[in-house]
């Protein structure tokens, strides 16, 4: 069974670029448009993995991520976070929210999927 | 149905957020120390140039980088938002949108000189803008480089290497699977893994989502240092990690690995499995009461999730020239409904009748529900105003408000973008003639902010857009003086107010003593007059002297379909504009003898013109022995139409004529009859006015 990936992101070129690199990969991809509506997705449904932007209108990646770890169903469950070269303080604000990991924007459509088969272990 | 192009979504995106981000610098302006604004525009920011280096936009995304992180000082504080940050920004903004529209036209001086001059508008602790702006190269250069580092290595002797691994207590909590870290070291050679539950606590301290364990590797590999630490770049920094080569001799070159092996010997064999052995720590990290309740949770969870999906599509991005596609398809419908009908109605079979009626109002739900699909509140339309009275006020050193009423009327998209040259040219023009300067303006005892005001309201059919000012009216001596010096009317012609107004939009015209940067750039107000014309619509001017002016343009709400009001003239028909249609009055041959020559009737006390179609299109056919009058009217005047039948309501699809008939001014359109004939559509604007001409040169006449 494909894993079911949620994709945060309020670009929607972005969102709709990482859609066609996960389901190109045999993922199944649902998507959320910002912090809230992420959260409302992932409690909701659910998800082996999520893949979010950080900066985002209506809570922030950051605080969507510590919302999510507050919630005891989605301890364990790989975070990714997308970020830019910039803000490298992001970085660790959103490590220390409880992400799993990240990947610097710009990327290439392979790496995040060559990233998320290696955060879902074999 | 094919993939859009990420490229294109990504240039509407990009339309969307630098719109976005305009209209927060806007609101800004006005309240310089919001956060929250400050938030937004970052946002904006941010999100352009993470997306732009996404799809090959360089220029946009290092340009967008700088200009990011110059604002960012704002953000943090370092500097504070002035107006000359807002209009650097605004800039800026600008030149980002040329960026996105091409992007291999890169204007590096424009850019540089933009970025000039927003690093003035952040400098406030000196230095530090500089710094910034060197500092944003590298950050971009760098981004490729760590994804090529990682093979970059040649093959090397293989190398055993000892590895000690301690993860943080809340990593897998945070998503990080040990196993898979593990599996990765295995990709890199062999390996002897060893796990130390020396760390564990007792059973009753066990919190299942906490890890305890250590693990000891020892990983033969030809690969370089660089990839194991790799394996980690996630956990680095949070993990206690040592790597260390093994001497060719087999001990490890320290004897650190031992050590907390032996630290705790308590064995606590339960919390091992549960911990490590389990694939899915999420699972298993709740307490027993959830467990079954998670066990039903695919089968609730399916519904769930398929309504969720279903909100999502709730909004549905369409590219414009589908939903024209779609609205012809429903035009031709309604064609074929019309012809459906008239064989329906000819029939005797009521089976066919029952499904022609249904078919009827099938069409026209499905009219009604493209109509409402095209339509968009003009706030679209209102919105980018903000920024040209921004941009006017500077230039002109006035000091102007907009106000804007009714966004929330909706407008056929169509409309929209033909009336927005037209609008923007009457913004101008009110601002550039119609606003004093702020002295002028406290002379005359106003406020030294001039006003325009926007607005939009539905009446019917129609939609009335106006724009209003505060400024110091239309001087009617002055438009005449004018308009008699080019020759546009002769000396001593008695004109009417409106006359005297309506003179403004004739070609040629222009009342500015002295062209300016703004006004007289070519186009005319004959130009905008032309364009709401071309779209039905028409354009009353109201305006006292040093009180202010009003232009208000009524255009209809669609283009494409109206209601129609189907007439017989002879032997040909026409449709008349049902929206502009008042009443329809019989016409006795008696009344009509009576009237001839004079064609007036008398209408609830006030005569009205009448023009009979017959003569006026010249069929040589005799009239009807009962003859109809539709009254029509533009809303101020109205003038009557003789035709010899009244067919009934039709719905019309709209068909404009070729370009051979743009000198025909009594039509506005042809539409398609349900037998297939085809209908001339009455333009009912010229039509009253060749009634009230009428009327004026009988009075004359005496």
């Amino acid at each position: 069974m494909s894993a079911n990936i949620l994709t945060v992101d309020d670009s929607s070129s972005v969102r709709m670029t990482t859609r066609m690199a996960l389901t190109g990969a045999g993922y199944s991809v649902t998507e959320a448009v910002d912090g809230k509506d992420g959260l409302e997705k992932a409690k909701s449904g659910r998800f082996d993995m999520i893949v979010t932007d950080l900066n985002m209108p209506n809570m922030n990646g950051i605080q969507m991520i510590e919302e999510l770890r507050r919630t005891p169903s989605q301890l364990g469950v790989p975070i990714l976070f997308l970020t830019t070269e910039s803000d490298s303080d992001m970085k660790s604000r959103a490590k220390a929210a409880g992400a799993t990991g990240w990947l610097t924007k710009p990327f290439e459509p392979d790496q995040l999927v060559k990233l998320v088969k290696r955060v879902l272990g074999k | 149905m094919t993939m859009p192009d990420p490229v294109e979504v990504f240039r509407t995106e990009a339309a969307e957020l630098l719109e976005q981000i305009e209209q927060g610098l806007l609101d800004l302006e006005h309240q310089l120390d919001d956060a929250s604004l400050i938030d937004a525009v970052f946002r904006g920011l941010h999100t352009l140039k993470g997306s732009g280096a996404m799809f090959g936009f360089d220029a946009l995304a290092s340009f967008t980088h700088h200009c990011e992180t110059a604002f960012d000082r704002v953000r943090k504080g370092m500097a504070p938002a002035t107006p000359e940050l807002v209009h650097a920004v605004l800039a800026a903004r600008d030149h980002m949108r040329s960026l996105v529209e091409q992007p291999d036209q890169e204007d590096d001086e424009t850019g540089q000189r933009l970025l000039t001059q927003l690093q003035q508008a952040v400098a406030d602790g000196g230095g530090a803008p500089e710094e910034t702006a060197e500092s944003a190269p590298e950050a971009n250069s760098g981004a490729p480089a760590e994804a090529e580092t990682v093979s970059a290595a040649p093959a090397a002797e293989p190398v055993t290497w000892r590895i000690r691994m301690t993860l943080p207590e809340n990593a897998m909590a945070n998503g990080t699977n040990p196993l898979a870290l593990l599996d990765e070291l295995r990709d890199l050679g062999d390996c002897e893994i060893s796990v130390d539950t020396g760390n564990v606590p007792p059973l009753y301290r066990i919190e299942p989502s906490e890890l305890h364990l250590s693990w000891n590797v020892r990983l033969t590999t030809d690969k370089p240092r660089d990839d194991i630490e790799d394996v980690f770049i996630f956990v680095m920094d949070d993990m206690e990690l040592s790597i260390e080569q093994e001497e060719p001799g087999g001990a490890p070159a320290q004897a650190t690995p031992a050590e907390p092996q032996s630290a705790d010997p308590e064995p606590i064999a339960a919390a091992e499995p549960a911990a490590v052995a389990e694939p899915a720590p999420q699972a298993s990290a709740q307490s027993p009461a959830q467990a079954p309740a998670e066990a039903s949770a695919p089968a609730v969870n399916a519904p769930v999730q398929e309504t969720r999906q279903k909100r999502a599509a709730e909004n549905v991005r369409v590219p414009a020239e589908r939903l024209d596609e779609l609205m012809d398809r429903v035009g031709e419908l309604v064609i074929a409904k019309s012809r459906l009908s008239q064989i329906a109605g000819n029939s005797i079979d009521v089976q066919l009748r029952s499904v022609s009626e249904d078919v009827e109002r099938l069409a026209s739900e499905l009219r009604d529900t493209m109509m409402v699909l095209r339509m968009v509140p003009v706030a679209t339309l209102f919105g980018r105003f903000r920024r040209l009275i921004h941009d006017l006020g500077r230039e002109t050193s006035k000091q102007i408000e907009l106000v804007t009423e009714g966004e929330a009327t909706e407008v056929d998209k169509t409309v929209i973008e033909r009336l927005a040259d037209p609008l923007v040219h009457l913004v101008r023009n009110s601002v550039d003639h119609g606003l004093e300067l702020p002295g002028d303006r406290a002379a005359a005892g106003k406020g030294e902010a001039g006003r325009v005001t926007l607005s939009a309201r539905q009446s019917g059919g129609e939609v009335i857009i106006s724009i209003k000012d505060d400024g110091r009216g239309i001087d009617r001596d002055r438009v005449r003086a004018k308009a008699e010096a080019s020759g546009l009317v002769s000396p001593g012609q008695q004109l009417t107010d409106q006359e005297v107004m309506q003179l403004i939009f004739a070609p040629g015209f222009s009342t500015a003593n002295a062209i300016t940067n703004l006004s007289g750039r070519g186009v005319g107000m004959d130009v905008v007059k032309k364009t709401v014309e071309a779209l039905r619509g028409t354009i009353d001017i109201e305006s006292t002297l040093g009180k202010g002016s009003e232009i208000s343009l009524r255009i209809p709400l669609t283009l494409a379909i109206i209601d129609g009001l189907l007439v017989r003239v002879g032997s040909g028909r026409y449709v008349i504009p049902l929206s502009a249609v008042e009443e329809c009055l019989e016409l006795s041959s008696e009344d009509d003898v009576r009237s001839e020559g004079r064609s007036f009737i008398s209408l609830r006390n006030s005569l009205v013109p009448f023009l009979r179609l017959r003569e006026l299109l010249s069929t040589g056919t005799e009239p009807d022995p009962y003859q109809k009058i539709v009254v029509v009217s533009t809303g101020v005047e109205r003038v009557g139409l003789v035709v010899d039948q009244i067919i009934g309501d039709h719905q019309t699809v709209i068909k404009s004529m070729s370009k051979l008939h743009n000198d025909v001014a009594t039509f506005s359109g042809a539409t398609i009859l349900g037998d297939g004939s085809v209908a001339l559509i009455l333009d009912v604007g010229h039509l009253v006015a060749a009634g009230q001409q009428q009327e004026a040169q009988l009075r004359k006449a005496g």
